[in-house]
């Protein structure tokens, strides 16, 4: 019915209860669209359930009503299309960085050769700013490092759409600056598809088209759906000078404040 | 610094042992006080040098010289040397603890894998885990009837717990992260199980390995004594039987050796499979 790439649609879910009283929804009714190219940002207070409704669009996890459309079709598992840059950047510490990302290329494109997946994958953490740390092992990485070579996984498959859960969170403002403005520029490069879940008021007002507001869990909603229509080439260190800045920014800061209790 | 540290360690090792040593001797010296070589002939030849009294260091030295000097010589069923008995019972090991792999890895797997399948046999795991490996014996030799295979069951037997029991732990714990990465890149359930699980269970795999192999050690020199033929077990009770003490704590140190070089083998194994998280 919607012209949306991707759209949720009427989405619920509860957990079985653990004791007595049975658990209400974590959210419910929650729709909403993304159009191709889009880059939309989630945000809502720790609890509400964001990552709950990214794991649905994943596919890794089952919604207890409604649901997601994506290309014409109803997602129905995890799958190749969607990439995902997990909350704790969940590499596998066995495996050199390079070895992290040729993992998911092998896994999409099975029969390429050794050298093919090896350019592709030095390509990726090329652009990440990893190409000097190719052999080394996660452990060996700094916080940031290991937060790009999981971005530089889920772009290296070329998803249809990519599903980034704070993919910043734990980085320090310094890092977290940089990553983003090399994110953004992959981003305005490849005219990828993001979905994004952020605490970070001024990174989903420098990164995102649309942002998502969640209420407070539990039966969360979305209570609104803000347009940033600022002009798509803004950049960290002068989109404060855009005369919309501040009003966006009071507006969403504000509605965490005040208004986000149901 | 370290270096100095481990030196001084090093040098601590040697005095402790010099001091075990003349403490030994001290201890025995008193004991036979055998004067002269001659009085020792005599008692030998009276038959009372091997009964009277523990052994003194050297006694015990130059069993190891006898016995290192020619480790394979074969002079029939009593008389072996004592390369060939530890050889003996490193195949019964060996055997019996391949097989073991070869069953607790794939039902470790199973079993961690399926949360069903741990309840079902987590009853016959817990009652069958603390049983002695050589109460199996009598059983073993009845339907197996030959002492040889018997040997090669108990250490079946008794490594296939830690090993089935870690597997199935390291494989149930891998991190859900991981199992979710792999999940969203649509891997099959072959690579999974290789490329993700095992060497994410590989630590604590090892460990359970570790520690079957050194159960069997222990087990393999009781079953050997009980069953007899060959083997390092026998060999002591052979000499037990024959009084011969300086042979008897010969075979204790070997014993204590070739323990010692499994055990730093499973080590060797367990660190390179180890990752460092974070
Ligand atoms: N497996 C589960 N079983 C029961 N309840 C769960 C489970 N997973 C999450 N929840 C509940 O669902 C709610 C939403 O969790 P979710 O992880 O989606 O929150 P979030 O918005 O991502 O929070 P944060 O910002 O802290 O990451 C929480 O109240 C949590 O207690
Ligand atoms: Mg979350």
């Amino acid at each position: 019915m919607s012209m949306h790439f991707l759209s949720v649609e009427g989405l619920r879910k509860a957990y079985p209860a653990s004791g007595a009283a049975a658990n209400p929804p974590v959210f419910e009714d929650i729709h909403f669209g993304i159009g191709k190219g889009e880059f939309v940002c989630i945000i809502g207070h720790s609890g509400c359930g964001k990552t709950t409704i990214l794991n649905v669009l994943a596919g890794l996890e089952e919604p207890s009503g409604g649901a997601v459309i994506m290309d014409g079709r109803e997602v129905k598992g995890p799958s190749l299309d969607r990439g995902v840059v997990f909350q704790g950047h969940a590499l596998m510490p066995w495996m050199s960085v390079l070895g992290n990302v040729a993992f998911a290329v092998k896994s999409k494109w099975p029969d390429w050769s050794r050298a093919a997946v090896e350019a592709h994958c030095t390509k990726y953490l090329g652009m990440v700013g990893l190409g000097h740390a190719l052999h080394k092992k996660p452990a060996e990485l700094s916080g940031g490092m290991k937060q790009r070579v999981g971005i530089a996984r889920a772009f290296a498959i070329q998803p249809k759409m990519l599903l980034l859960d704070e993919p910043f969170g734990a980085l320090d403002a310094l890092t977290r600056g940089t990553i983003q403005d090399e994110l953004l520029k992959i981003v305005q490069a490849t005219g990828q598809t993001v979905f994004m879940i952020t605490h970070d008021v001024d990174e989903a007002i420098l990164l995102a088209d649309k942002v998502i507001l969640m209420s407070n869990g539990p039966l969360a909603k979305i209570a609104e759906i803000v347009d940033i229509t600022m002009p798509r080439s803004r950049t960290r260190t002068d989109m404060h000078h855009d005369p919309q800045f501040y009003r966006i920014r009071n507006h969403l800061v504000d509605f965490l404040v005040h208004r986000s209790k149901n | 610094m370290f270096r100095k540290q481990a030196f001084k360690a090093a040098l601590l090792s040697l005095l402790i042992l010099a001091l075990f040593l003349g403490a030994w001797s001290l201890a025995t010296y008193r004991k036979d006080a055998p004067a002269t070589s001659a009085d020792a002939e005599y008692a030998a030849l009276m038959g009372k040098g091997r009964s009277t009294g523990f052994p003194t260091p050297a006694k015990v030295g130059e069993a190891f010289v006898t016995y290192l000097s020619e480790p394979f010589y074969d002079r029939g069923p009593n008389d072996k040397g004592i390369g060939i008995q530890v050889t003996h019972s490193l195949w019964r090991v060996g055997l019996g603890f391949a097989l073991a792999v070869a069953v607790a890895l794939p039902l470790g797997f199973a079993i961690g894998m399926s949360p069903l399948l741990f309840q079902a046999l987590d009853p016959f795991i817990q009652l069958l885990k603390p049983i002695s490996p050589l109460a199996w014996m009598p059983l073993a030799l009845y339907s197996l009837k030959d002492s040889d295979v018997s040997g090669i069951f108990v250490i079946f037997i008794c490594s296939l717990w830690p090993m089935l029991i870690n597997t199935a732990f390291g494989v149930a714990s891998v991190r859900r992260d991981w199992i979710n990465v792999a999940r969203t890149l649509e891997v099959g359930p072959l690579r999974k199980a290789f490329q993700v699980i095992l060497p994410a269970a590989a630590p604590t795999i090892l460990t359970g390995m570790r520690i079957s192999m050194g159960i069997a050690w222990l087990v393999i020199v009781a079953a050997e004594m009980l069953v007899g033929g060959t083997g390092i077990g026998y060999f002591v009770w052979n000499e037990w039987n024959n009084l011969a003490l300086p042979n008897v704590i010969f075979a204790v140190v070997m014993i204590g050796l070739v323990g010692m070089v499994l055990d730093q083998l499973f080590g060797r194994l367990q660190k390179l499979v180890t990752y460092r998280e974070q």
